[in-house]
């Protein structure tokens, strides 16, 4: 059976397991499988091997469960099915985060072949030349893509290169002796990142709120600016979707009070051979390659946030530097200014890997052509959501003016009409087959906020389709509200009842607390 | 269709007709209109990117790659002993089968309810681990065991708002080097790191500790098993010391090892951290560790963590299981600069891996893998320490790692390690560049994957080696 012919809809049901908690799966005695153990020889020669350890030898086992390999295989195959990856939905819907079809050629290199999988990063740099030639050849990738001189691949993720920039800025003034810059500007509208790492790594955080263009008023950022600045770190385009055209003149006022510029690019897809962190005048720069650059995101991981920098920020970045002198790859740890580490080895190879191949099957046309079909993409899914009820468009300013790759959206109107809000509907998406949407970054400045980012990988049917399913729940709201009180019906649970746990009593995220509070102690 | 007629097959819309479509439903000729009126001319990037030729079709990316890949050497067509934070271990298969599962690999940030499964998975993981630790509370994963260690010790801060904190010397350098920009702040550091000094094998110097001791200190952190692969036999006089002072007392671990080794939590630490990458993962040049961090059930030290936490609750329908959101407000996503430190994308695939194996192992696997690697590592120190010239001066019981003297060999570790390669065995950590007080050391990792016949074969090549 087919999509119904008409309303083009999904007679959907996810998989719904009712599938227990791992240890409640336990018989005594099951094992899920067994290890290798010493040689009888070795055996008679050391003995039992653990007695030497005396009274730190563990008393107790530890409690984990007694399962069969097949009731385990079972249990997190079905556990899978309950999630909706990208790979089974139209995942437009986690706006800001680039839900990109992760191509299997790479996947599978990465995750099977020896020449990865069984590699040690601490290896001789000649027993690794394919590890160090992949990952300076992505950054000559990098350095073109973004117009900077240098890139590592070290942090472990988006946040994490934000705040080895961050860390950065801090090691740049302190080395120059200029000890009273402890400030960082920062946007509302630019990720929490942007914001929370700087912190992290010592300093005090500003936060400009956007006008009624979307962003700050230049006037309100001249005036943050002082000799206190270290540096700005901030989105273009911000989560709403929204270039700031006036980007250049930021940067400049910031540089003239000494500041540094960094550019978070986690909504880069849209620019790929189209604007570059070079030309906006920034000193520094992140993309996460498994957002623009198809790794997958892993549950939250393993990812990379590649970072970027011009020349004169090359003394301050993180060691070991890839390096090639003609003839072979090689680590240069001889930098008596580097921050040090953020991560340990290498970084996540296998994330730069993928990241690679995927520049690479595309080029520098292929790139651009991405752009411009995210892009596309959204403008237009903007022009069929503009037309759903109850739907509005914050900053929308009218004909003429396009978003980029992403909109920031508001059930704002929807709400007053029928009291459903974002978080209503969200429930319901589930239930036609789609992930739920990512609302938006905290505090909520657009009401009732969902935020989607159709990217290239999505055909225009998927658009309609997902357009379609927007339409029709808020008919629902309107003509049938028990359908959206009662939702979602056809997912693996129900409407959770304390999605946020912030009572002590509530708390339980380990299976003894759970059992603990339950008075059910093992 | 971009100007050189390609249709990519991983963008859809670069059909020319659905392009054509598709504009004409927005209201433009072409699509740079839409960027023409956003991003002002001279921002803009002219001309063409200068990137390689692009390899358009699979088989000759796949070709391309795989020629690069080749030239690395690797643990299956050599023997590999190197660890020091990183070490082969035994991946089961059905490790590899649940994170290769597509819905787990492409998910991410989604709901409760459309990604149960994952929240579940996430769940278990925290679940199985607080086990295994025998503690109480996880939040989901770190980016590594060295960002555990960092933010294991701005918690303590957090906690007692004390400026110190007391390492050991002999710290993995890799966390060493972590940890010392993680804790700095503008101008001063937030946190100072003072080392304790340690012996050959890596252990405290208790009596260096007593003299550190105070009460500005906010944690006494150790490794155990230590860097140097040393079973830190005094740990619960040293928690003793940390805890009277009023510190928290964090311990560093291998989780590998606690099916024979006993839980830091049952000799006084209060924080338990360590990388679980040891735990059903493959080395992957590095791009499989994972941080944890474990603590009792005290909202001390859960309203402290900094990343996400799923907790187990009801739905409306009674006796289902679901899963929300804790403290969320801790978290960055929350509370942006007002929050424990920041959180964002770490490693959930690989604690969703991390779960499966100690589901699959049970506290038998993790019993017999731990007493496997204990019995092969020794006896590997008992073989290499029989080689003329080289020795083997571990001053405490080891786990998976000790140190191997070469200094009287007249070679240095570069050389052996070397012509172990020749041997088709990739060596262990040459030691003298990180401490060069050891001299020419190697640290020798050797687990359950290492044969009687591997073990014998390293001996033999060492033999070879020093006696030329």
């Amino acid at each position: 059976m087919s999509r119904d012919r008409y309303s083009r809809f999904r007679k959907f049901h996810q998989a719904k397991w009712d599938e227990e908690i791992i240890f409640e799966l336990s018989v005594p005695g099951e094992r899920g499988v067994l290890v290798p153990k010493a040689e009888a020889a070795v055996a008679d020669e050391i003995g039992d091997g653990v007695s030497v350890l005396g009274g730190l030898k563990r008393k107790k086992a530890p409690a984990l469960p007694e399962v069969s390999q097949m009731r385990v295989n079972r249990h997190y195959l079905r556990l899978s099915q309950e999630t909706m990856g990208t790979d089974v939905n139209i995942d437009i819907s986690q706006g800001t985060c680039t839900m990109k079809y992760s191509p299997k050629v790479q996947e599978h290199l990465a995750a099977r072949h020896p020449g990865i999988v069984e590699v040690h990063p601490l290896q001789d740099p000649d027993t690794m030349q394919g590890v160090l030639e992949i990952i300076y050849r992505t950054e000559q990738l990098m350095k073109e893509i973004s117009g900077l001189d240098h890139f590592c691949f070290q942090p472990g993720g988006g946040a994490h290169g934000v705040y080895t920039n961050a860390s950065i800025i801090r090691e740049y003034h302190l080395s120059r002796g200029d000890y009273k810059r402890d400030e960082i500007i920062t946007t509302m509208f630019s990720h929490p990142c942007d914001a929370a790492t700087p912190n992290t790594a010592g300093f005090k955080v500003i936060t400009l709120m956007p006008d009624e263009n979307g962003f700050p008023p230049i006037e309100a950022f001249k005036a943050a600016l002082s000799e206190r600045t270290a540096g700005i770190m901030i989105t273009n385009p911000e989560d709403t979707g929204i270039y700031n055209p006036r980007i250049k003149e930021y940067v400049d006022a910031a540089h003239a009070v000494g500041a540094l510029c960094s550019y978070d690019q986690a909504n880069a897809n849209a620019f790929l051979g189209i604007a570059r962190a070079k030309e906006a005048g920034f000193d520094m720069c992140h993309f996460n390659m498994h957002k623009t650059f198809s790794a997958p995101h892993g549950c939250m991981g393993p990812a990379t946030g590649a970072v970027g920098y011009k020349d004169f920020l090359k003394p301050f970045m993180p060691v070991p530097r890839v390096e090639f002198d003609g003839r072979k790859y090689y680590l240069d740890y001889n930098c008596p200014q580097s921050i040090g580490k953020t991560r340990s080895f290498l970084g996540n190879f296998g994330v730069i890997l993928k990241s690679n191949m995927w520049i690479m099957q595309h080029g520098a046309e292929g790139l651009k052509e991405a752009a411009i079909c995210s892009v596309l993409n959204n403008n237009y899914m903007m022009k069929k959501l503009k037309e759903t009820r109850g739907v509005v468009m914050y900053y929308d300013f009218g004909v003429g003016k396009n978003r980029l790759e992403q909109v920031r959206w508001s059930w704002e109107k929807l709400q007053q009409d029928t009291g459903f809000g974002t978080g209503d509907v969200n429930q319901r998406l589930s239930d036609f087959g789609i992930q739920h949407y990512w609302t938006s970054h905290h505090p909520w400045v657009v009401p009732e906020p969902f935020t989607l980012e159709p990217c290239e990988s999505y055909s225009k049917d998927d658009l309609d389709e997902y357009c379609g399913v927007l339409a029709e729940i808020s008919r629902e709201c309107y003509e049938e509200p028990e359908v959206i009180k009662g939702a979602p019906h056809c997912g693996p649970t129900h409407r959770v009842k304390h999605p946020e746990i912030n009572d002590e009593e509530l708390i339980a995220v380990t299976w003894r607390q759970y059992l603990k509070k339950k008075g059910l102690k093992k | 269709m971009s100007k050189n007629n390609i249709v990519y097959p991983y963008i859809p819309n670069s059909v020319p007709e659905v392009k054509a479509e598709m504009m004409k439903v927005i209201g433009i000729n072409d699509p740079m209109e839409l960027y023409e009126r956003e991003i002002p001319e001279e921002l803009r990037f002219k001309g063409v990117m200068n990137l390689p030729e692009p390899i358009y079709d699979e088989y000759s990316i796949k070709r391309h790659t795989e020629d690069i890949l080749k030239k690395n050497k690797n643990a299956s067509e050599y023997l590999c002993f190197l660890g020091a934070g990183c070490a082969p271990h035994f991946v089961p298969a059905v490790c590899d089968e649940i994170n290769g599962r597509g819905e787990f690999l492409t998910a991410y940030v989604g709901e409760s309810i459309a990604d149960h499964g994952k929240w579940q998975a996430f769940f278990e993981y925290a679940s199985l681990m607080a086990e295994l630790c025998d503690m109480d509370i996880l939040s989901i994963p770190m980016y590594d065991g060295a960002q555990a260690a960092a933010s294991s010790i701005r918690m303590a801060n957090r906690i007692n708002s004390r400026g110190t904190v007391l390492i050991p010397e002999k710290i993995n350098p890799e966390n060493m080097m972590v940890l010392k920009n993680y804790l700095k702040s503008v101008p001063e550091p937030d946190i100072k790191i003072v080392t304790l000094k340690c012996d050959a094998a890596g252990l405290i110097d208790v009596e260096d500790l007593k003299s550190k001791i105070s009460q500005d200190v906010c944690a006494v952190m150790i490794e155990n098993p230590t860097y140097l692969g040393s079973v830190e036999v005094k740990a619960e006089e040293i928690g003793k010391i940390a805890r009277e002072a009023g510190a928290e007392y964090i311990v560093y671990t291998d989780p590998i090892s606690l099916g024979v080794m006993e839980a830091p939590a049952n000799y006084g630490a209060t924080i338990t951290c360590g990388d679980f990458h040891t735990l059903g993962l493959h080395m992957g040049a590095g791009g499989c560790q994972g941080g944890f961090i474990a603590t009792f059930d005290d909202m001390k030290y859960i309203s402290e963590f900094k990343d996400l936490m799923f907790g187990i609750t009801e739905t409306s329908v009674e006796g289902e299981y679901g899963f929300g959101e804790v403290l969320f407000d801790r978290t960055s996503y929350g509370s942006r600069d007002k929050a424990n430190e920041f959180t964002g994308t770490s490693t959930g695939l690989w604690a969703i891996t991390a779960g499966v194996y100690l589901a699959i192992m049970g506290p038998k696997g993790m019993e017999e893998v731990g007493t496997t690697i204990m019995q092969r590592s020794q006896y590997a120190a008992k073989k290499i320490a029989e080689v003329p010239g080289v020795e083997v001066n571990m001053s405490a019981p080891f786990f998976k790692e000790f140190v191997v003297d070469f200094n009287k060999t007249g070679k240095t570790a570069a050389e052996i390690n070397e012509a172990l390669l020749g041997y088709k065995i990739i060596g262990g950590k040459d030691l003298s560049f990180d401490f060069p007080e050891m001299g020419q050391s190697i640290l020798f990792c050797v687990t359950e994957i290492h044969t009687k016949d591997d073990i014998d074969k390293l001996a033999y090549a060492l033999k070879g080696i020093v006696s030329r």
